[in-house]
């Protein structure tokens, strides 16, 4: 048991390091260097999403707010202070989606299943009509342009090993965390929150803690978008995007640790390429994704796992 | 010696329905006893409110003397009480070896770690191997729970419940579900863990050649009312307790 899942892990990071790590040299264009930056911060995001979602059974439709909070602090603090301050406004990002998580998640976590999501998604649209009205401040529905971290980073291909690093370092905390006992207990919540508390444990209180640690790296996510795009727009915090990082996490498979990440690389993969020939990529996505609740509930990487366990000897006898 | 547990007028009513009448009991130290009586008398209430589930609505309840009436689950739990349930509770996607694990774990204070493995975790995992040997699941460690017969999954509730090192332990049907086989089994299985790890053991069952084989004490509910409190040779002879739930056919 335990070595089939160091041999997963390591084929994950295996691929995963070869594949992006060589992008900056077989690139055509710095198109496509934009393009794996999109998928490394994307794929990030979702995975936290899905610590969330996937193990504690917290589905959030908000997480937009997180993600816009590190985005717009980024966006904000350059602006108006300089380039110069384009780390520590990364910084600050994460600090203050630490805070709004806690005030936050005190209020939403009292709620459970579908009032938790509505709840969450309410909180979002919050932050997104504030953004969009408060014109002086926010640049309203214009956004801010023209943002662009300073020094060694205004180079792409240094920019794009920075995230490449931070990625790696978030997914391989999040790992840890995933096989931690507090990742057991995560998901022991999920599956059963009465038992938890009759263990001893506050499932609240875990669930807050995991609700933090999520919109920290959602915040984490938005500020280091801004490096790629080098702009920021109010959409960041509107329910399409908590909706598409729902999508990734669901199409790679919430039942798997790394399957999110996948599911952000098809879903940003299919944008660029139907996009290119079609306005209504999103059509196309929301085609593949009533195949996949349908036909593939287990999302793709849960599908390929169970159709490797359904041919692999020696299982059958387990029957 | 100063009794473990001790329930002190406990009343409780769901809307117009008493489900608790005016419940006074005690229970000793290292004892072994059983609830019995008929659906709807208010066995699984009485546990609920022991365990803080649900607040009585007047009434104390006292726990290794201490008084644990407005105390929560949570606090109860660690306090060192633990439970099994009628319908059975577990964590079907986990391994049945994390199901007691993580019970083991939370027994040590160990899930606010989140960088460690769960495997790093040597003294939880030996203990939960142990548990799972005593109870006779070792073989099924590595089977996820949701795949055991219903009779093993009401065992992997107890070594759940036991993993947590409790002082008290409360199983609610524990034999509920299961062959007349698995039922002697777990009847003997039952004594057994309550010896061997030195336990106060309060069981609700139907199944009277559990209750009569291994209980010190029977209490007898009846719509809420303690019926009657005695040795096994007391209750079964207690002609209240025949015209009430036993009946003649039973003797």
């Amino acid at each position: 048991m335990k070595k089939s899942l160091f041999n997963k892990d390591i084929i994950f990071w295996g691929l995963f390091v070869v594949v992006f790590g060589s992008v900056p040299f077989l690139k055509q264009s710095d198109y496509h260097l934009m393009l794996a930056n999109s998928i490394l911060i994307w794929g990030m995001f979702a995975v936290a999403f899905n610590m969330l979602f996937g193990v504690t059974g917290m589905l959030s439709f908000g997480q937009a707010l997180y993600y816009g909070l590190g985005a717009y602090s980024v966006g904000l603090v350059v602006k108006n202070y300089g380039p110069s301050l384009f780390l520590p406004a990364i910084g600050l990002g994460v600090v203050l989606a630490v805070i709004t998580s806690i005030l936050v998640g005190l209020l939403v976590i009292r709620l459970s299943g579908v009032y938790f999501t509505v709840l969450t998604l309410a909180f979002g649209q919050l932050a997104w009509q504030i953004t969009f009205r408060w014109y002086h401040f926010t640049g309203g529905d214009d956004g801010i342009q023209g943002i662009m971290p300073s020094g060694v980073l205004e180079n792409h291909t240094v920019y794009y090993y920075f995230t490449f690093v931070l990625v790696i370092l978030a997914i391989w905390f999040l790992r840890r965390v995933a096989n931690s006992p507090m990742g057991l207990v995560l998901r022991c919540i999920r599956q059963n929150p009465e038992r938890v508390r009759f263990l001893g444990r506050r499932v609240r209180r875990n669930q807050l803690r995991i609700y933090v640690i999520s919109s920290f790296f959602a915040a984490l996510a938005g500020g280091l978008m801004t490096g790629v795009t080098n702009s920021i727009h109010p959409d960041m915090f509107y329910w399409t995007t908590s909706g598409e990082v729902i999508l990734m996490a669901v199409l790679g498979g919430i039942g798997q640790f790394f399957g999110p990440f996948i599911g952000a690389t098809v879903i940003i993969i299919i944008q660029d390429v139907v996009g290119a020939r079609t306005e209504y990529w999103s059509l196309i996505i929301g085609l593949i994704m009533m195949v996949m609740v349908l036909g593939m509930p287990r999302g793709l990487v849960g599908e390929i796992r169970g159709l490797k366990a359904r041919f692999a000897p020696g299982r059958m006898s387990r029957g | 010696m100063e009794p473990i547990l001790e329930l002190q007028n406990v009343t409780k009513s769901f809307g117009g329905l008493r489900v608790t009448s005016d419940v006074s009991l005690s229970v000793a130290q290292g004892s072994i006893s059983a609830i019995i009586g008929p659906n709807g008398a208010g066995k699984t209430t009485i546990f609920n409110q022991i365990t803080g589930y649900l607040k009585p609505d007047s009434g104390k309840i006292f726990f290794c003397g201490q008084d644990i009436t407005e105390l929560n689950t949570r606090d109860i739990v660690t306090l060192g009480m633990a439970r099994a349930f009628q319908v059975t509770s577990f964590f079907p996607e986990e391994t049945v070896l994390d199901n007691v694990r993580v019970a083991c774990l939370s027994q040590k204070n160990k899930t606010r770690n989140l960088l460690k493995g769960v495997d790093d975790f040597k003294d939880a995992t030996d203990q939960a191997h142990k548990i799972l040997s005593s109870i006779g699941l070792e073989k099924e460690a590595d089977r996820p729970a949701f795949e055991l017969a219903h009779g093993d999954q009401k065992l992997l509730d107890i070594g759940i419940a036991l993993a947590l090192q409790p002082k008290l332990l409360l199983l609610d049907e524990p034999t509920s579900g299961m062959s007349p086989d698995e039922r002697l089994l777990t009847r003997n299985l039952v004594k057994k863990l309550w010896k061997e790890f030195n336990l106060t053991l309060i069981f609700i069952e139907h199944d009277m050649d559990t209750v009569f084989g291994i209980a010190q004490t029977v209490r007898v509910l009846q719509m809420g009312r303690l019926l009657a409190e005695g040795s096994p040779e007391e209750i079964r002879n207690n002609p209240e307790v025949i015209t009430a739930y036993l009946g003649e056919e039973v003797l």
